[in-house]
């Protein structure tokens, strides 16, 4: 299955990952080549088969809404690039 | 001491024959000479493990030692360790340092394991060969121009190697059993839920689960039972309470039924492999196994399922990543578009992007139920193949790999050839059963791997067939040449 250079683009922009242009052929290729091989999947009959989402059927685990875990909000603060004022500093998103 | 096993090293280190301290400083000498040579390891802790390595000879001394008191391991990059880089093999999290300590890691700290580093890995786990390494491919301690498999290569070649005897690793696809396979090792993959997860990065999590590697099936039991804990913190994980997997080992396996699947053996496998795989079964028949020809019918359609549904779950969880939330930040961005896209085009590699690229096509709107729910379905009758199949028999054998270890950069642009690399051991992990490879012989002078499925939570039965066949057998001993 071809995947073209348009939906490449596509699914770039989707997955918020930039590709050069210079690529954009041999990712449409090796995408064309991972796409053909799943594409087995369209000639079996899973008419009834319930799809499986967790290999156990489990379920979410609920637990009482109260408080586990200790603040540490110093700690993780200073994992960040930038703080202030005990606040993350990120890059400027509005023009 | 290097060739000692994790079961050698426990008597010895009560028998005062040496201690923590003499042990880990060996070990670490020889990954200081040699570990340049395979690239086992991201980050070595030398300092921090003679410090824990000390405070194991005390506890030793006072008598009220932990299980693995003074052990030396390593822990794959994937698992978060307190004040460690924890880079998960991405120049996205090349300079993540956590402040915490997965469950795993934990719990090795609480049984009294020494810690000598973190061990190399294929990018967010994603490869069957460890190269898709930001610090550079791992090589096989068997040949050092081929590949090690992956995506726990690092994990793999260091016990090959003999610089660690035994290491944490994880397997989504096969990533503790393939290159346990290509490096002549023995790795365990558990029952999906018998591992916390919690504090290990996130690949697909529906198919993640973390085990040990080490070069016996003794060895992996002794891990597995630290390994192995109901944890709170991770909701996926199975409210067992822990188990000693080597209370078993020696029990009989006489009259135990070994279901070999006839799609096992076909169109793709080396002929020196599939020999290899029928001397081991015949050395069970030897030991009092039966052996039943069974069928699992959609075992071809494993690959293509897993290559939806884990970049479907890939590009969900790599997500977070994008630069302001986690990772990688790229330099000047325009806006914030310009942040995310070039944060995540420069932050990730090639097979990663490639893996989200498909993921984010298969939950498209007007694709995912032509991808991603039929691939669910699909995955649903591999497992009632395997169901199936466990009501003839006890546990099922067949070929781990297909391939003996391939030449460095041989399948690189070849990304299905390379994705075949892991037919056998994938379907596991759609149904998520447990699994393992333990060396049975040697095919083009590479080590083979036999691959034992079984049943869920079976885990204590399958080491213990495991260790009954190194019991007989002396492939587990072999040492890889340059090791020497």
């Amino acid at each position: 299955m071809a995947v073209d250079a348009q939906t490449v683009e596509k699914l770039a922009e989707l997955a918020r990952i930039a590709i050069s242009e210079e690529t954009i052929d041999e990712v449409s290729n090796r995408l064309g080549d991972v796409l053909q091989l799943v594409d087995q999947l369209q000639a079996v009959n899973t008419d009834g088969v319930e799809p499986m989402a967790h290999p156990l059927d489990a379920v979410q685990v609920l637990r009482k809404d109260e408080v586990t875990e200790p603040n540490r909000r110093e700690e993780f603060l200073a994992l960040a690039p930038q703080t202030e004022a005990g606040l993350y500093l990120v890059p400027k998103v509005i023009d | 001491m290097h060739q000692l096993t994790i079961a050698e090293i426990i008597r010895g280190l009560r028998e005062k024959q040496f201690s923590s301290v003499e042990i880990t400083s060996h070990l670490l000498e020889r990954i200081q000479q040699l570990d340049g040579q395979y690239n086992s390891f991201i980050t070595v802790t030398g300092e921090q493990a003679l410090c824990e390595a000390a405070a194991a000879d005390a506890r030793l001394a006072e008598g009220n030692a932990p299980a693995l008191c003074g052990v030396p391991i390593a822990h794959k990059d994937i698992f978060c360790t307190n004040g460690v880089r924890t880079s998960c093999g991405s120049k996205m999290l090349d300079n993540f340092v956590p402040p915490y300590d997965a469950t795993v890691v934990d719990n090795f700290l609480q049984a009294g394991a020494v810690s000598l580093g973190k061990t190399n890995m294929d990018e967010f786990a994603m490869g069957s060969s460890n190269e898709s390494s930001f610090y550079g491919a791992v090589k096989n301690p068997w040949d050092l121009e081929r590949v090690p498999g992956g995506s726990s290569g690092g994990s793999a070649a260091a016990v090959a190697a003999q610089l660690v005897p035994g290491t944490t690793a994880s397997d989504t696809g096969g990533s503790i059993r393939q290159p346990a396979a290509l490096t002549g090792t023995t790795g365990l993959k558990p029952t999906y839920g018998r591992v916390s997860r919690w504090g290990m990065i996130a690949f697909a999590s529906s198919l993640d689960q973390g085990g040990p590697i080490a070069r016996t099936a003794e060895d992996a039991a002794l891990m597995l039972s630290v390994m192995a804990s109901s944890d709170k913190k991770d909701s996926t994980c199975l409210d067992r309470p822990p188990q000693d997997y080597t209370a078993n080992l020696n029990d009989s396996i006489q009259g135990l039924k070994i279901g070999v699947p006839k799609e096992y053996f076909g169109e793709g496998l080396d002929s020196e492999i599939g020999a290899r795989i029928q001397e081991a079964l015949q050395a069970y028949e030897k030991l009092g196994a039966e052996l039943v020809e069974i069928s699992l019918p959609h075992s071809e359609l494993a690959v293509p399922a897993y290559y939806v549904i884990a970049p479907a779950e890939a590009s969900a969880n790599l997500s977070r990543f994008d630069g302001v939330r986690y990772g990688y930040r790229c330099e000047n961005p325009a806006d914030l578009r310009d942040l995310y896209m070039r944060s995540r085009g420069e932050g990730f590699g090639e097979e990663v992007k490639r893996r989200i690229l498909v993921g984010s096509y298969a939950l498209s709107a007007g694709y995912y139920d032509a991808y991603y729910n039929k691939a669910q379905q699909v995955r649903r009758l591999i497992k009632q193949d395997f169901v199936d199949a466990f009501q003839k028999v006890d546990v099922i054998m067949g070929p781990t790999a297909p391939n003996p270890a391939f030449k460095l950069g041989e399948k690189n642009a070849d990304p299905v050839a390379m994705y075949l690399e892991d037919i056998y051991t994938i379907a596991t992990n759609l149904a998520g059963l447990p699994g393992m490879s333990l060396p049975c012989g040697f095919a083009h002078n590479l080590p083979v791997g036999l691959q034992i499925t079984g049943n869920y939570l079976d885990e204590a039965r399958m080491l213990n067939v495991a260790h009954q066949f190194q019991q007989a057998s002396d492939w587990h001993t072999k040492a890889a040449p340059v090791a020497e």
